[in-house]
């Protein structure tokens, strides 16, 4: 399977996007205070780049670049939970849970690390493609049921910051729409060299866009009430 | 069995989200007041804005330069704008309470809109004077 335009113009504008998030982040002044989700857009970025490189030199259907592809994707969703930590420490700041919080993230990465390890172990000899769309799933519905978290101590905890608000549901966004579209690839496999074959690129630009805009339009004093974004259903 | 699971939750998770994050992103144009220049180009009053407004809006901040990453975040809300077109529709008849909602979230769609016309618009002068001060 040849890589086209489109593929190269995803990749393109997702190491652009990826770099503006950083730069905006250092030029608007908070680059210390999301200090996780530059370092993931950095590496993100180089990832990127790295995947272009493995492509260039080892080409699309060797091992070197299956397994970089899902080396560096494992290492992110390792970045990925430090993002998450580091937003429900912005979350519950005022309540001095942050020692906890830590404790609690380092336990569910040890576990959900245990959890792969004695998968991949029991399932070594037959460690397929479908197997690994299997882990992704799983760790992306990880992922939307603590973002889920977040945003329900978002409402409960009536936090106005609109800046920290768009972070977390551009976040909610990405994690259910990837876990979404694992699981259909996981249900349905046929439409991997159609329809999910595009959307799981598009759909890697989100974030960095989302991200990007935020810190680009958002001002870090901006405020909104939560509960008005909430679709309630009209009595 | 649990990939149609974490399917279904996922894409009931995906909704919720993607409807908040296009409310927050209009929540913050709302509080921004239309300029004259603007209200008198579309016709509209930053009250009176309709829901019916926004397609023409979105033509008229097509013929405009692009400027920055406005175009990803008028995409958003014009999928945001379908689908409530959509619900709409489909419940007008069933249950006329949230198709009122609806309606009033496409208001807010078609004044983002007006909000984005005019940012493009105060941009695409900001890059005319700039010009004619670079040939004075």
């Amino acid at each position: 399977m040849a890589l086209g335009p489109f593929d190269y113009g995803v990749w393109i504008v997702s190491f652009v996007l990826e770099a503006f998030v950083v730069v905006c982040a250092f030029y608007r002044k908070t680059f210390l205070k999301y200090l996780s989700l530059n370092i993931y857009m950095a590496c993100a970025a180089l990832v990127t780049c790295g995947l272009y490189i493995c492509i260039k030199t080892a080409g699309f259907t060797s091992p070197t670049y299956l397994y970089y592809y899902y080396y560096s994707d494992a290492l992110l969703y390792i970045l990925m939970y430090f993002v998450i930590i580091q937003l429900y420490q912005q979350v519950f700041h005022e309540m001095k849970v942050s020692r906890y919080i830590q404790g609690a993230a380092a336990g569910l990465l040890a576990v959900t690390a245990l959890f792969s390890f004695l998968v991949v172990h029991q399932n070594k000899d037959h460690l397929t493609t479908r197997f690994v769309v299997e882990l992704e799933q799983n760790l992306n519905f990880l992922g939307v049921v603590l973002v889920y978290l977040l945003w329900g101590a978002i409402l409960k905890l009536r936090e106005t910051r609109t800046r920290l608000i768009q972070l977390v549901l551009a976040l909610g966004v990405y994690f259910s729409a990837t876990a979404g579209i694992y699981a259909l690839r996981n249900l349905f496999p046929g439409l991997e060299t159609s329809l999910l074959r595009w959307l799981p690129p598009l759909l890697g630009t989100w974030l960095p866009f989302a991200w990007g805009y935020t810190f680009a339009r958002v001002p870090e004093d901006a405020h909104l009430t939560p509960a008005r974004l909430v679709a309630v259903k009209p009595r | 069995m649990i990939a149609s699971l974490i399917c279904v939750i996922s894409v009931t998770a995906f909704l919720q989200f993607f409807v908040s994050y296009c409310r927050s992103a209009l929540a913050t144009s709302r509080k921004v007041v239309l300029s004259e220049h603007v209200q008198e180009i579309t016709g509209i009053a930053s009250s009176n804005v309709a829901a019916t407004d926004f397609p023409r809006l979105v033509q008229l901040v097509r013929l405009c330069p692009e400027r920055g990453a406005d175009q990803n975040e008028i995409r958003a809300v014009g999928t945001y704008y379908r689908l409530l077109a959509a619900i709409g529709h489909l419940t007008s008849a069933v249950m006329p309470k949230l198709a009122a909602w609806t309606l009033q979230e496409r208001r807010s769609c078609s004044y983002f809109a007006a909000v984005a016309l005019d940012r493009r618009i105060t941009y695409t002068r900001g890059l005319y004077t700039e010009q004619v001060a670079d040939r004075i």
